[in-house]
């Protein structure tokens, strides 16, 4: 174990470097560019071994992805925003091929107008492309859940791209303390990867993503959804294992101050740290509070979600995206439908913040509890949608 | 058809094709209508017909014509039209007119 | 909230701020605390005014928020002053350090301080003559160091050895310890 100052696209690029994945393709798009310069440079230095096609589109780095995946290699990219936007077509492509991708996306608004800054639109978008979705609060978990996701991924019972954000800028750019395993440790923890087939074996030859119509697509559509449903607790062994090696457990979520808490919030990305500071805060005043900071998103853990907000007399779910035209945000719409005839009468409120960059503060934070702390008190849900520190 | 088809418990992930060359199991030669009737005494063996055929369905022995696998040819007269001699060696006719094989 | 001790760069883009926010977080971390460097992104380009942030704890630091109350502000290029409110939010026991040719008196009538702290240092004068570039911001971690004592000088020289030769070779890394060690000992307070 070491301790080094990183930045979130520094410490992705580090596990990478551990990983040493054969084929890596990627195509720079802010705030994604510096992980890609900086895995690159380890390429270049020949600190890695790993195969770099550097491709005109993210149209054809996911391609080359899907096609060396393939080939049985393992495969890492990394993208943001517009770049997955245009990935689209082939993220749907590499998980119905079941291929063990594992992509970083550091998460940012997809335009327009036009923004750098940190939301969830990107990776919330593709939520439905069959990936799974694994969710950093800072650089150390942008870390960790990289050099699991190649586990998870890899499984023989999920075989699954997987996609491990972090906020764009927030913390892809910010330099803080990360504690990195050694890279021995890393590299026996991630193992080898022994794929089931490869196109370059030459002596038991098969087809990869055949035509497949209506006599057989559904099936083949119903087998993947059971290594999305497999995922679930593959996720929670390998967090376990993880766990064990680096002395920081994984789970779906991360349950804070839950257990005799009346009033929660649901979150997930860096805004989870100053809520954990909220929650501390009026804890302190004699407010039984809590925080449920949500890790995975796809598979959702909607059973284990809803015991521990069973308790609860009334809480917030926060989304740092929108879907226009729908009833909250994808969080919001997820935890609120895996609540349905679950005996849990109580308001749930949903909050839309921090899109393109705004910055969340404690005061909007605290402003949370309060009015959940009303909602609670009535007994009464809002009808609406509220935007968190939107002027009027 | 009363073929019972795998349920999704016994199918490969992704779709994956374990069996190379499967296609030659798949009898496209009910889909013809027209069938192709090689002449050998006209026929020279210049194997144009064999380079042009899309189901690979020009037999050949010893580098010689021999045949048409009926099985998977689907008829679509590309051998008759490609035939170089005046008096062609392959001429397509209607399996309704054709003795059955 | 567990106590942070947080810290805001002024300066413009070329002077430094991020790569100044970086270097105190890594020194921060050397000392064995926990921190975090950031700057502020956006289409800055030379010359633009630009900040940097820093927060140092002892403990594990959870917010990513930029820092609106810092407890020291340090400002890299004084033409600023007046263009930005460089003081804004500093907390009434705060700390501002400012390279400036000016002495301290005649900076506190520029700037809005109240009861806070005020220390300054001619970071660029040093700066051109120990790296023969006008790139204050090493020398500004000696100011830093002599203010505040939130890092100990030795800490930082040998950090700025450490990173700098790798980076831009030995005597660089030398010229930049000079820097330090002469700020250190060349700013003024009141």
């Amino acid at each position: 174990m070491k301790i080094v100052g990183l930045t979130g696209n520094d410490a992705v690029a580090e596990a990478m470097r551990q990983v040493d994945p054969d084929v890596v393709a990627a195509y720079p798009i802010t705030p994604q560019t510096e992980l890609m310069e900086r895995f690159a440079e380890f390429v270049s230095d020949g600190i890695v071994k790993t195969e770099l096609v550097l491709v005109e589109s993210e149209h054809s780095a996911m391609s080359a992805c899907v096609g060396a995946s393939g080939a049985g290699s393992r495969v890492m990219t990394a993208t943001s925003a517009n770049g997955l936007a245009l990935m689209w077509e082939m993220l749907y492509i590499a998980a119905s091929c079941r291929c063990p991708i594992v992509m970083t996306v550091v998460n940012r608004a997809l335009s327009g107008p036009i923004n750098i800054h940190c939301d969830h639109s990107d990776s919330m978008g593709a939520r439905d492309a069959g990936w799974i979705h694994l969710f950093s609060e800072n650089s150390q978990e942008a870390y960790d859940n990289t050099l699991q996701a190649v586990r998870i991924a890899e499984h023989p019972d999920v075989s699954l791209p997987v996609m491990v954000t972090l906020d764009g800028f927030i913390i892809s750019h910010t330099l803080e303390r990360v504690e990195i395993l050694e890279d021995e440790q890393a590299k026996k923890f991630v193992g080898d990867f022994s794929p089931k087939y490869s196109l370059l074996d030459v002596q038991n030859p098969v087809t990869m993503g055949p035509l497949d119509f209506h006599d057989f697509y559904f099936e083949h559509k119903r087998l993947q959804v059971q290594g999305m449903e497999n995922a679930r607790h593959v996720v929670r062994e390998i967090g376990k294992e993880y766990g064990a090696l680096s002395g920081r457990d994984f789970d779906y979520f991360e349950s804070y101050r839950m257990e005799d808490a009346e009033l929660a919030v649901v979150a997930l990305g860096s805004a989870v740290g100053t809520a954990r500071g909220v929650v501390d805060e009026l804890r302190d005043e004699g407010k039984r509070v809590g925080l449920l900071k949500l890790r995975v998103f796809r598979p959702f853990p909607r059973r284990e979600i809803v015991e521990l907000l069973r308790g609860l007399k009334a809480f917030a779910v926060m989304d740092r995206s929108n879907s226009f035209g729908s009833y909250g945000g994808p969080v919001f719409s997820e935890v609120r439908s895996a609540c349905y005839g679950q005996g849990l009468e109580l308001p749930i409120v949903n909050y839309v913040y921090g899109l393109g960059g705004r910055d969340t503060t404690f005061e909007d934070i605290r402003r949370v509890y309060q009015e959940i702390e009303q909602m609670a008190s009535s007994g009464k849900a809002p009808d609406d949608i509220r935007f968190l520190n939107v002027r009027e | 058809m009363s073929e019972k088809l795998p349920g999704w418990k016994e199918l490969t992930a992704g779709g994956v094709i374990e069996k190379a060359g499967n296609a030659s199991e798949y009898e496209t030669g009910s889909w013809r209508v027209r069938r192709p009737i090689l002449d050998r005494n006209k026929c020279t063996s210049c194997l144009i017909c064999w380079v042009f055929c899309p189901d690979s369905s020009i037999l050949l022995e010893e580098g010689k014509v021999s045949g048409i696998d009926l099985d998977h040819c689907k008829g679509c007269g590309i051998c008759a039209r490609e035939c170089p001699l005046k008096d062609k060696a392959i001429v397509m006719q209607l399996e309704s007119e054709c003795e059955s094989t | 909230m567990k106590e942070v001790l947080a810290i805001r760069w002024h300066g413009r883009g070329g002077q430094g701020a991020k790569m100044a926010s970086f270097l105190l977080a890594e020194c921060a971390l050397e000392e064995g605390k926990w921190s975090q460097g950031f700057p502020d992104y956006g289409p800055e380009r030379s010359g633009a005014p630009v900040r940097g942030f820093n927060r140092i704890s002892d403990h594990r630091i959870d917010i990513h928020s930029p820092i609106t109350d810092p407890d020291i502000v340090i400002v890299l290029d004084d033409t600023l002053i007046g263009k930005v409110d460089v003081c804004g939010g500093l907390k009434e026991n705060g700390i501002c350090i400012v390279n400036t040719q000016c002495d301290p008196a005649t900076m506190r009538s520029r700037l809005k301080l109240n009861g806070r702290r005020l220390f300054t240092v001619d970071a660029t004068t040093i700066a051109l003559d120990e790296i023969g570039r006008p790139i204050p911001n090493t020398a500004m971690f000696g100011a830093l160091a002599k203010a505040s004592g939130v890092l100990k000088l030795e800490t930082i020289v040998r950090e700025i050895q450490k990173r700098f030769k790798k980076k831009f070779g030995v005597e660089v890394a030398e010229q930049n310890v000079k820097a330090v060690r002469r700020a250190y000992s060349e700013v003024k307070g009141e």
